[in-house]
């Protein structure tokens, strides 16, 4: 399933603070935008140290978590989004390899 | 039991700083509570109880000891637990509202969540810690934190991060409550135990003989004492009541009053004052010997003290109790409408013994009654094993004995046993044993009351027949005559004879006052008889004499004719 590329792709990404997995997210997950740049993404950082009460509405237990809000369903990516491959079938950006 | 005493001097070192949980009877086998800022682990399979004890333990503290909590729900979302808490009578919106309760709910996507790299549970720890600060808690409940390795598949990370949680939890000096399920022959699925190991408590649902018994045992606590047997508990309107009854000393005071039996002759039995308050009296006899009346009366006296007065039917109904009460002029209605009586007719059947004693004791602690009337509790031994129901009724006379309260238990004995030997055998703690029991004499049934013992007072030895009549009970002497003791008929008919006799004996003297009377009458009469005879000779002999004087005068005279005749100067 290919994805049009007016379609915009709105990602929140849920850290507390500057730690070491939250900056190693946020630099993943920046590299993979660029590298798919046939989508809209709108990246929104959220960092739970200063806005706890979001944790509640997204139902975040671990940080770093990447949640795709848009396009629907919603659908959560934990940990620092070290493996690419992963990333890109969590998100759906790509269909699980058939390989 | 000395197990009991070394208990409480242990106490008194325990350096441990404790929270009360406030539900009822917990307090007590802990010795005080939960230890405060440490975690304690609650485990037990699905449908035990956890998700309530620690709710309630939440509740109680929120409502009752200034302590705001924060309930982190894994498994049942807010709305569904402020349901299920209402029809327990908890109102949590309204605890949530004041700020004295944060309830969390958390998701867990079961294997949903693609996991990629490291990780921590920071959020989990942010939500907690935010729902803590909203509230100011000092307690904390965790419901079941175990189903966090559902959703996570990286074990070691969520280890690691359990173990910062209960740092963080004692850290914060958090009373906390965490439950779990059992695992394979372990306490938990996946070892939480490992991590909170200041205090586990299991509980445990357990159906026997179609009869359903939750119990709840203290496996472990950390620098502290706690009672080690297991408890039975039950959940009820009110929420979880554990029946610590073992946990009772028999250290009590005893009373020297005496209170009155309801039946003035009884109490002439017993030192002439009736029961000792706060004894325990046990009341044998077979069926129909007139146990229900004498604990009728009891009940009736003690209201007519203004005292409270519970009444456990476990045979019959409160409308059927003051029915036949009525029969033997005992108004318990007027009673029950002062609300100094109370009836409480469940069968232990239905919910089970334990549950069944669990409610004796809320409506003990709630009604505060003088008296406890128990008619009968042979009625628990259709229930459980004998040895459970002597346990049971143990812990129970020992509880109401602690509090001062007298109680008066009937029992059943069944025929072709020994009478001295009832149903339900706890006589040895009774300390006031009336046996009624049933005389076969010519032909008749009579009923027979006597005091089998009765400690600490001089009691009578005799026996007395007992009388059941419309104006209550009544003890009369039975008949003691030629070494027999005669009740009934028998003994009316004894006592006929014995009129009879009587009668016979006033007719005899009657008899014989009409004999001198009549005597008396024909000697008089043989007297006036005499006496006529006398009056008439008399008579006789003055007419004689009359005559003799006529005839004398008449001779004279003739004489006189004739002198002059003769013309005799002779004179």
């Amino acid at each position: 399933m290919k994805s049009e590329p007016e379609e915009s792709w709105k990602l929140r990404l849920y850290v507390s603070g500057e730690t070491l997995n939250s900056r190693a997210a946020l630099k993943n997950l920046k590299k993979i935008c660029e590298e798919h740049q046939e989508h809209k993404f709108i990246i929104e950082v959220i960092d739970l140290l200063k806005n706890p009460e979001l944790a509640r509405g997204d139902q975040i237990i671990a940080v770093p978590t990447l949640v795709r809000q848009l396009p629907p369903p919603i659908r959560k990516i934990i940990g620092d989004l070290s493996n690419t491959e992963k990333v890109l079938i969590g998100l759906d950006i790509i269909p699980l390899p058939v390989r | 039991m000395p197990k009991v005493k070394a208990k409480r001097t242990l106490t008194k070192q325990s350096r441990i700083k404790k929270v009360l949980t406030g539900i009822q009877g917990l307090d007590e086998i802990t010795e005080g509570g939960l230890p405060q800022g440490r975690p304690t682990l609650v485990c037990g399979s699905a449908g035990c109880g956890k998700t309530l004890l620690s709710m309630e333990f939440l509740v109680n503290g929120a409502r009752d000891y200034d302590e705001p909590g924060v309930f982190i729900a894994f498994e049942e979302k807010e709305e569904e637990l402020a349901e299920n808490m209402e029809s327990l009578g908890f109102n949590l919106k309204e605890l949530e509202k004041k700020k004295k309760l944060a309830i969390d709910y958390i998701l867990i996507e079961r294997g949903e969540v693609e996991e990629t790299g490291e990780y921590d549970l920071g959020g989990l720890f942010i939500r907690i810690e935010y729902a803590v600060r909203q509230v100011g808690a000092r307690r904390i409940v965790i419901d079941s934190i175990e189903t966090l390795f559902s959703g996570l598949q990286n074990e070691n990370i969520l280890r690691a991060e359990l173990r910062r949680l209960f740092r963080w939890l004692k850290d914060k000096g958090l009373t906390a409550m965490i439950t779990a399920e059992p695992g394979q022959g372990t306490l938990t699925r996946h070892g939480i135990e490992e991590y909170v190991a200041d205090c586990v408590i299991l509980l445990d649902h357990r159906v026997t003989e179609q009869t359903s018994t939750r119990r709840m045992r203290i496996i472990k606590y950390r620098g502290s004492v706690h009672g080690a047997n297991e408890y039975p508990f039950i959940i009820s309107e009110e929420g979880i009541s554990v029946l610590p009854l073992t946990s009772i000393g028999r250290a009590y005071k005893v009373s020297r009053q005496h209170i009155s039996t309801g039946v003035p002759r009884l109490d002439a039995m017993m030192d002439g004052k009736g029961y000792f308050r706060g004894s325990s009296i046990l009341v044998t006899g077979t069926a129909g010997t007139g146990k229900s009346s004498i604990a009728m009366h009891m009940a009736d006296a003690t209201c007519r003290r203004g005292e409270n007065c519970l009444y456990l039917a476990s045979d019959a109904s409160p409308d059927q109790i003051v029915r036949d009460a009525k029969s033997i002029g005992i108004n318990l209605a007027k009673w029950a409408r002062q609300g100094l009586l109370r009836f409480q007719s469940t069968r232990p059947t239905f919910s089970g013994m334990e549950a069944h004693l669990v409610y004796i004791h809320k409506t003990v602690n709630e009604f505060d009654p003088k008296v406890l009337v128990f008619d009968p509790i042979s009625s628990m031994a259709s229930t459980s094993s004998t040895l459970e129901v002597h346990s049971m009724l143990l812990r129970l006379i020992d509880f109401l004995k602690s509090r001062g309260i007298t109680n008066l238990c009937t029992n059943l004995t069944t025929g072709g046993k020994f009478l001295e030997q009832p149903e339900v055998d706890i006589s040895s703690v009774m300390d006031t044993w009336l046996l009624l029991r049933d005389v076969e004499y010519s032909g008749e049934r009579t009923r027979m009351l006597s005091i089998l013992k009765s400690r600490g007072m001089d009691h009578s030895n005799q026996m007395r027949e007992f009388l059941i009549t419309s104006k209550g009970v009544d003890l009369i002497d039975a008949y003691l005559g030629s070494g027999l003791v005669l009740t009934g008929a028998a003994r009316t008919v004894q006592e006929m004879k014995e009129r009879e006799e009587a009668l016979l004996r006033a007719q005899e003297t009657k008899r014989l006052e009409r004999e001198i009377e009549r005597n008396r009458k024909s000697t008089e009469a043989k007297i006036n008889a005499l006496r006529i005879e006398l009056e008439s000779r008399e008579e006789e002999v003055k007419t004689l004499i009359q005559h003799q004087i006529t005839n004398e005068k008449i001779l004279t005279n003739d004489r006189e004719i004739m002198g002059g005749m003769r013309k005799a100067d002779s004179r």
